[in-house]
């Protein structure tokens, strides 16, 4: 479903990406997890074409992406949900999920709006609110509630779960787990390498711009290396 | 009741520099520039219009409509050439650039027209309003004025709160990378709102055309300033806030004009803008964005 193929994304001189490759398949999970500043957020933001790899490529559904500009691939079922959740604080919480169906008919969204508040009754609730006076837990919710309104067939979420309490973690986690099940491929970046592998099928490992290890997440929790570094020890 | 008949003035040309003011208010909001050419959009709504009528002998309907296409597409254009090859420029380059368009639009005008001034017909198709046995005198044109100004204000908070062209554009507004992740294109919302404001200039150059029927290339550039302080004023990137600062804005002219010096007018409308700045940075209705982390 997507392919990266030896990009190398630059910030003005700093070489942030030195040629990563990866792929994510038809139905799967795959989780990019690496250190503060390996370059997890930048590698999603070139996927979705708010960056441009200087040298590269990139395939999503068969067709190169990189010159394809970003509110584009929205339509051809790319979703990304940023880092830091980027939310339309001054917009409600009705407006975010509005428009975050931006590319499909007016017609056919409330039901997607019904679904995202039967996963997120909170969100219900608070639907006349701007989304600037939710929790932060209320605007992961949110965030996640948004970017699946453009029926997404590839869903890409950077650290979901950041500040976030572990029972919301849990949540947060299943409602990953289910939305997969209900047939849409995610690429999961995340900071909790524990919650992180034991959800995905498969992970890579960034270090600095490139990839160390790639492997089937059972292998991941077991090696040593990624133990000591992402697992908290042992 | 001359009190009141000031007001009445104040309102309706403060309804004209609120409708300006929406314009460089919801340019500055959604593509985060000064438009510095707005004001000269006007003046060429105003001899559009004027041309209509007089060379095309047109009624005033059409030809206010016809101003009004031809400001949209001269906004759009203005910015497809002149700002969007700056979308990652530095802020004074853009700005730069706006009073060099500025200054190319008043050119052409004296270009196309000369310098030597046009009579305006007015296009108010109203009378002079006579209250309280003729004691209160209301002009048709200031009526008239402001009933145009409430339907703009009206009309362009239904586009902006309901319609999905207004969604995006908020959206644009507060976060332009994540409204493209949205599915949104920013360079279509950009161009609409330029569209929108530059409607809205047309309209604004007829109305001014029709209170103070004297056109001349540098027409636009006096309300434009004044504008733009009104945008200010009232908070800029703050639609209500351009529509209040306005208002205030014509109304301190007018009352200065009349109950202090007429000289001075000016001056008092700066004054009590550097006092309201001091007081509110962000302007009356401006607001800091509070970001949770
Ligand atoms: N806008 C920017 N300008 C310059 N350098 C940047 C910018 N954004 C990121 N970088 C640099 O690129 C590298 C990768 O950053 P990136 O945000 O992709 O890391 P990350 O893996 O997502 O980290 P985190 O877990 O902290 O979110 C870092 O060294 C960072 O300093
Ligand atoms: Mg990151």
């Amino acid at each position: 479903m997507l392919t990266v193929n030896d990009i190398h994304v630059y910030y003005d001189n700093i070489h942030a990406i030195k040629g990563v490759s990866f792929d994510v398949k038809e139905g799967e999970i795959v989780t990019l997890i690496g250190a503060n500043g390996a370059g997890k957020s930048t590698i999603l933001k070139t996927v979705s074409g708010l960056l441009k790899p200087r040298r590269g490529e990139i395939r999503f559904l068969d067709e190169p992406i990189v010159s394809v500009a970003p509110h584009k691939l929205v339509s051809k079922g790319l979703a990304h949900c940023a880092e830091g959740r980027r939310l339309f604080l001054q917009m409600t919480v009705e407006e975010n999920l509005e428009i975050g169906a931006y590319t499909r008919d007016s017609g056919e969204i409330e039901d997607s709006i019904a679904d995202v508040y039967d996963r997120f009754p909170r969100l219900a609730e608070r639907r006349r609110q701007h989304a600037g006076s939710l929790s932060g837990g209320e605007q992961q919710m949110l965030a996640m509630g948004r970017a699946i309104m453009s029926k997404p067939r590839l869903l890409m979420l950077d650290e979901p779960s950041m500040g976030l309490a572990p029972i919301l973690v849990e949540q947060i986690f299943d409602i990953i787990a289910e939305l997969n099940a209900s047939g849409t491929t995610i690429l999961l970046v995340e900071q909790n390498a524990q919650m992180a592998l034991s959800v995905a099928k498969r992970g890579y490992v960034l270090e600095t711009g490139r990839i160390l290890t790639a492997a089937a997440s059972a292998d991941l929790l077991n090696d040593d290396l990624v133990k000591k570094a992402y697992l908290g020890g042992a | 009741m001359a009190f009141l008949s000031y007001l009445i003035s104040g309102i309706s040309l403060g309804s004209i520099y609120a409708i300006i003011a929406l314009g460089y208010t919801m340019v500055y909001g959604i593509a985060k520039m000064l438009n510095f050419a707005h004001g000269d959009v006007i003046m060429v709504g105003g001899y559009m219009a004027y041309m209509a009528t007089t060379e095309f002998g047109w009624s005033p309907l059409p030809s206010t409509l016809f101003a009004m296409a031809v400001c949209t597409l001269l906004g759009v254009l203005i910015e497809q050439f002149a700002y969007k090859p700056l979308r990652r420029a530095p802020s004074l380059a853009v700005l730069i650039t706006a009073i060099g368009v500025s200054y190319f639009l008043q050119n052409a005008a004296l270009l196309l027209w000369s310098a030597n001034p046009k009579s305006f017909t007015s296009v108010v198709p109203f009378g002079t309003l006579r209250l309280f046995d003729g004691r209160l005198i209301i002009s048709g044109t200031a009526m008239f004025t402001i009933i145009i100004c409430i339907v703009i204000i009206v009309g362009l908070s239904a586009i902006v709160h309901r319609t999905k062209v207004g969604k995006a554009m908020r959206a644009v507004s507060e976060d332009r990378d994540a409204a493209q992740l949205m599915g949104v294109s920013v360079n279509r919302t950009i161009s609409t709102t330029f569209a929108i404001g530059s409607a809205l200039a047309a309209i604004a150059g007829v109305l001014l055309s029709s209170a103070y029927p004297i056109l001349m290339p540098t027409s636009g550039a006096m309300p434009g300033i004044k504008a733009f302080t009104a945008a200010v004023f009232g908070g800029i990137g703050s639609i209500p806030g351009a529509f209040l600062g306005g208002i205030l804005l014509g109304i301190i002219e007018i009352l200065g004009k009349a109950y202090i010096s007429t000289q001075l007018s000016d001056a008092i409308v700066f004054a009590v803008l550097i006092i309201i700045l001091l007081v509110k940075p962000t302007g009356l209705l401006g607001r800091k964005v509070l970001v949770k982390v």
